[in-house]
């Protein structure tokens, strides 16, 4: 049998997460990984972590960014970076680089963008210009200052928080004199604000406080502003200590060109181009994804530690002497911590495989994105509703695309392949769904299965010597699944999103591909996945249409105890799916690689294994979530006669036993003139007919058939675990 | 006529030394157990040699800096996502087995028909440079080789330091017993120098360079002629990793004193 021979290496990820042709994107990842593993590394074994402030030892890091390109990264080859086009890929590899090591330096680095990013969704090309030129690392015949700049939005409670539309931040005329440009007053008190230590420039948003203005929107703050810029005290957080936060106030005055995007004058009244929430939507779907990736990062990084520790567990015992089972594999001789480190490193896996995904697809999305923005510019069709108007008339050409696109080439409709409304709503519908599916799978169920693996180094796990930080990563996980938009703003935006047409309809193609993977590939578990996805697509479309026992619709915003568990069950299914996916790419681009191609069998093997437990899980969680939401909101029945009228009568349970054993033994006799089945006194109740849920009851149960093998892979996958080649040591300090 | 130097840098790729580097031995000869899965580093003494050439031709107007790497192609690639972004050079890339079992006049004989083809190479201001070893194996042999066969007579190895005197002229450090140097002048170039570790820090990744050196990268690595190399005809009895020695003792609340004179006692071999 093939083994898996190594860990993956560059090779097996530049494969996996399809940036094997890029070498601008191969070069970052290095250039991360040295700043991730050299001063990153020192600064959390050094204990930089142990205090809040924003220390110099801290600030070094800045430096390090700076020199090595990272913080360079986000700007165009214009405004002096070195990566051309969209760089949601290029982030998400930078932040996954420096995760490994520590969230909270990944935080510092992705918050400079976050605060250039409104800039760059939706600023005017002066804004752009100026504010993305300033903060580029000057170069050695250049002599300024580098500009740095943090994103306010979250304000002291009970203002905006979660609830991203309660602003208490205010925006006043403060001057305005005929012919000239206004002056304005913006009040702002920010809370949890990154890169408030240091931050030479605020893009904050405030609301309208003065009948002159209309909205909101997000105005640029500077340090040298008349007024007051505060930078508060710091947040005495317990994670992330590598990056600064803090709860600043502003009360500064500045032009009116400082709003972001600009604005126009229309009846006396200033009215901004884009409101706040057009703007943080623009800006958090991208980078909630790159967050959703730290945390996978986390998880792949606990592997090799992991496997270190349990090997030496006994080593340097009087009795344990090398050569011996004891000595050799130490705690590697159980089959429990095997299993459990293989759970860790599929979740790991799939986390990664669908967050590098979502960023690919912005990737993808963002020239679209702006040739629909000029299409529509050209037709006179404005931002906001006008433009979701206009799309929504296209959907039925976006599903007509879906359509023809299973039929061969010469059968498609050729001017809606190359319409780039059509492609980007069908993006864009996915892009709606994979972002917070990352954000919230990846960082949630990621910071729990982190956990898990601390758990794996014993009392070792929460210490600060733990190879590999582990207790650290565990609590900087907590955060993740919380900043940029906690679970419940990703499970409420997925109810929204998961069930727009033209997802649905990709979604019920995914089915089928994945049955023709099953065919071709049938470990990977895709087999199980297409109908724990067919449960799923059946569930929604009964909930959609379903009442509760009260008769009160269960599809509906308000009832977040049916939308928000639909939602995390279809993350699980999107991650496996993803998995499955880059697997299958690894095996048809592998062999090219002669690197790679050396043990790709044994590789292949193991990832395939890893899929299969994956899928087998994701399966599991599906069902478990389903079943819940299609029977519990059904009354159960009771022993009275309108109960019996809806439990199983004699002989209707029979069928059942064929494939429940013991279903129909415990029911007994009937009632007397009833003809339904009586209790017997071991038996807790009566059971419920499922009238109109047979196709439920019956992917239900093909579910679990579909489960067959998924333990012998995971025997398989934690055997390997065992024999796997690591290094002598961790590349980084501990 | 320039009055930069024209410096090639001869260095192979070897495992991260922090990887389990196990030999084993198959039917080709001896090998590193999954050596092809292992990372790869630039041999580090090649790496100080390839730094401390930059820095001359930085302060050097006019030269120029060629790295010749012999090693798998792939690997090559991988290698060098790292090492194009710390200084500027340009790639001539042979694509071969690299590592420690390998022939040192075969790989010699490959690295000085790579230099002697590089077009427009003026000979007369050739610096070669390289380590004095190599992290896959010490032979201490290759550059000499490499000298040689390009009839470069002014040789030098174990260099810690080269300075340029006003009239061109080098004075050359090279590592001698006890922790010494030797002090060497030399007219001028051509020459070869294998370096020792140097005076140099790493020097920080650079994206720019990266870039900059990337755009002659990959054409070289795209158009890098398979090299036979090997071993044929060597029969290698044992090979070995180093034993390592760890003599542990464990001693409470001994003065400083003390163990200063046990160190003393240990570095003077009393």
């Amino acid at each position: 049998m093939e083994i898996l021979r190594t860990l993956p290496g560059d090779d097996v990820r530049q494969i996996l997460w399809r940036f094997a042709d890029r070498y601008d994107l191969q070069m970052l990842v290095q250039s991360a990984r040295s700043v991730a593993r050299g001063p990153v590394a020192r600064l959390v074994a050094e204990g930089a972590r142990n205090s809040h402030a924003w220390t110099d030892q801290k600030a070094s890091l800045l430096k390090a960014f700076d020199e090595s390109g990272i913080t360079g990264l986000f700007m165009d080859p214009e405004q002096g970076g070195f990566i051309e086009g969209p760089k949601n890929l290029a982030l998400a590899l930078v932040a996954f680089e420096l995760s490994w090591v520590d969230g909270g330096a990944a935080t510092s680095s992705l918050a400079g963008n976050l605060a250039l990013a409104p800039i760059h969704e939706r600023g005017t090309p002066e804004q752009r210009d100026t504010y993305m030129r300033r903060a580029m690392p000057p170069q050695p015949d250049e002599d300024r200052q580098i500009w740095r700049g943090a994103f306010a939005l979250t304000e002291p409670l009970p203002y905006v928080g979660v609830e991203t539309g309660l602003l208490s931040g205010r925006v006043r005329i403060a001057e305005w004199v005929e012919g000239k440009e206004p002056l304005l007053q913006v009040e702002k008190r920010g809370r949890f604000i990154t890169n408030m230590g240091f931050a030479n420039f605020v893009t904050a948003a405030v609301d309208s406080g003065d009948e002159r203005i209309k909205g909101s929107c997000m105005v640029i703050l500077e340090e040298t502003d008349p007024g007051m810029f505060d930078r508060g005290a710091a947040t005495r957080k317990l994670v992330h200590q590598l990056s600064s936060t803090g709860d600043p106030v502003f009360s500064l005055r500045v032009r009116a060109s400082r709003i972001i995007g600009g604005y126009t004058v229309k009846d006396g009244v200033l009215v901004p181009r884009y409101s706040h929430g057009e703007i943080i939507e623009a800006v958090f779907r991208r980078t909630r994804v790159t967050v959703g990736l730290m945390t996978s990062a986390k998880l792949l990084s606990a592997v090799e530690p992991v496997i270190r520790y349990q090997r030496g567990r006994f080593r340097g015992g009087e009795t344990i002497t090398p050569g011996s089972p004891r000595y050799e594999l130490g705690l590697q001789q159980k089959e429990d911590v095997l299993q459990r480190l293989i759970d860790v490193w599929a979740t790991g896996e799939a986390g990664a495989s669908l967050g590098f995904a979502a960023a690919r697809l912005f990737d993808e999305l963002d020239p679209l994105e702006r040739a629909k923005d000029e299409i529509f510019a050209r037709q006179g069709i404005g931002g906001g509703s006008a433009q979701m108007k206009a799309l929504r008339r296209l959907q039925k050409d976006a599903l007509e695309f879906l359509a023809l696109s299973a039929k061969p080439a010469g059968e498609r409709d050729a001017a809606l392949e190359a319409d780039p409304l059509v492609r980007f709503l069908l993006l864009d519908s996915l892009a709606n769904v994979l972002c917070p599916a990352c954000k919230l799978w990846n960082t949630g169920y990621g910071a729990t299965v982190m956990r898990e693996a601390v758990s794996l180094m014993g009392g070792y796990g929460i210490t600060e010597d733990c190879p590999g930080f582990l207790g650290h990563k565990w609590m900087d996980a907590q955060l993740e699944a919380t900043y940029e938009g906690p679970e419940a703003v990703q499970r409420r935006q997925l109810s929204l999103t998961m069930v727009n047409e033209l997802f649905l309809e990709q979604f019920r193609m995914w089915i089928g591909e994945m049955r023709e993977i099953a065919w071709r590939r049938p470990g990977t578990g895709a087999c199980t996945l297409a109908t724990a996805m067919e449960v799923w697509r059946w569930t929604l479309a009964h909930l959609q249409r379903a009442t509760d026992a009260d008769g009160a619709k269960l599809y509906h915003g308000t009832r977040q105890g049916v939308t928000f568990p639909l939602a995390d069950a279809l993350c699980w299914l999107l991650a496996s799916r993803q998995q499955i996916l880059d697997v299958l790419e690894l095996e048809a681009k592998g062999p090219d690689n002669p690197v790679v191609a050396e043990g790709l069998a044994g590789l292949i093997s193991f990832l395939t294994d890893l899929c299969h437990v994956q899928s087998a899980r994701a399966a599991g969680e599906v069902g478990r979530i389903c079943a819940e939401l299609v029977h519990g909101y059904n009354r159960h029945p009771t022993w009275d006669g309108e109960g019996c009228g809806t439990s199983c009568g004699l002989g209707e349970l029979d069928p059942l036993a064929s494939f429940v054993p013991g279903v129909a033994g415990p029911a007994g006799g009937a009632l007397e003139g009833s003809g339904h089945v009586r209790p017997h006194p071991p038996k807790a109740g009566p059971c419920v007919r499922f009238d109109g849920l047979e196709e439920f009851v019956r992917l239900r149960l093909r579910l679990d058939g579909c489960l067959t093998g998924a333990r012998l892979a995971k025997d398989r996958a934690a055997a390997q675990l065992t024999t796997v080649m690591i290094p002598e040591a961790l590349d980084y300090p501990q | 006529m320039t009055t930069g130097y024209q410096i090639v840098v001869c260095g192979g790729i070897v495992p991260d030394p922090l990887q389990t580097l196990d030999p084993v031995a198959n039917p080709a000869g001896p090998t590193i157990k999954n050596e092809m899965m292992l990372p790869a580093v630039l041999d580090p003494w090649a790496a100080h040699a390839l730094y401390e050439a930059a820095h001359l031709a930085k302060a050097t107007p006019g030269s120029k800096v060629w790295l010749v790497s012999l090693g798998p192609k792939a690997k090559l690639q991988q290698v060098m996502m790292t090492v194009a972004q710390k200084v500027p050079f340009e790639l001539v890339a042979l694509d071969g087995q690299a590592g420690g079992f390998t022939d040192t006049y075969e790989v010699a004989a490959l690295l000085a028909g790579a230099i002697q083809a590089i077009p427009g190479l003026d000979r007369s201001r050739l610096l070669v440079f390289g380590g004095w070893e190599s992290a896959s194996r010490g032979a201490g042999a290759t550059l000499q080789m490499v000298g040689e066969r390009l009839h470069v007579l002014d040789q030098f190895q174990g260099v810690d330091r080269l300075a340029i005197a006003a009239d061109g002229s080098f004075q050359i450090l090279e590592r001698i017993e006890g922790g010494r140097h030797q002090v060497s002048t030399c007219a001028g170039p051509p020459a070869v120098l294998g370096w020792a570790t140097g005076s140099l820090p790493e020097p920080p990744n650079n994206s720019q360079v990266g870039m900059a050196n990337m755009r002659t990268v990959m054409p070289a690595l795209h158009r890098a002629k398979p090299a036979k190399v090997g071993a044929e005809g060597v029969t290698f009895a044992r090979v070995s990793l180093p034993s390592q020695r760890r003599d542990t003792r464990i001693v409470k609340d001994l003065p400083v004193g003390e163990i200063a004179r046990e160190i003393v006692a240990w570095i003077t071999g009393a």
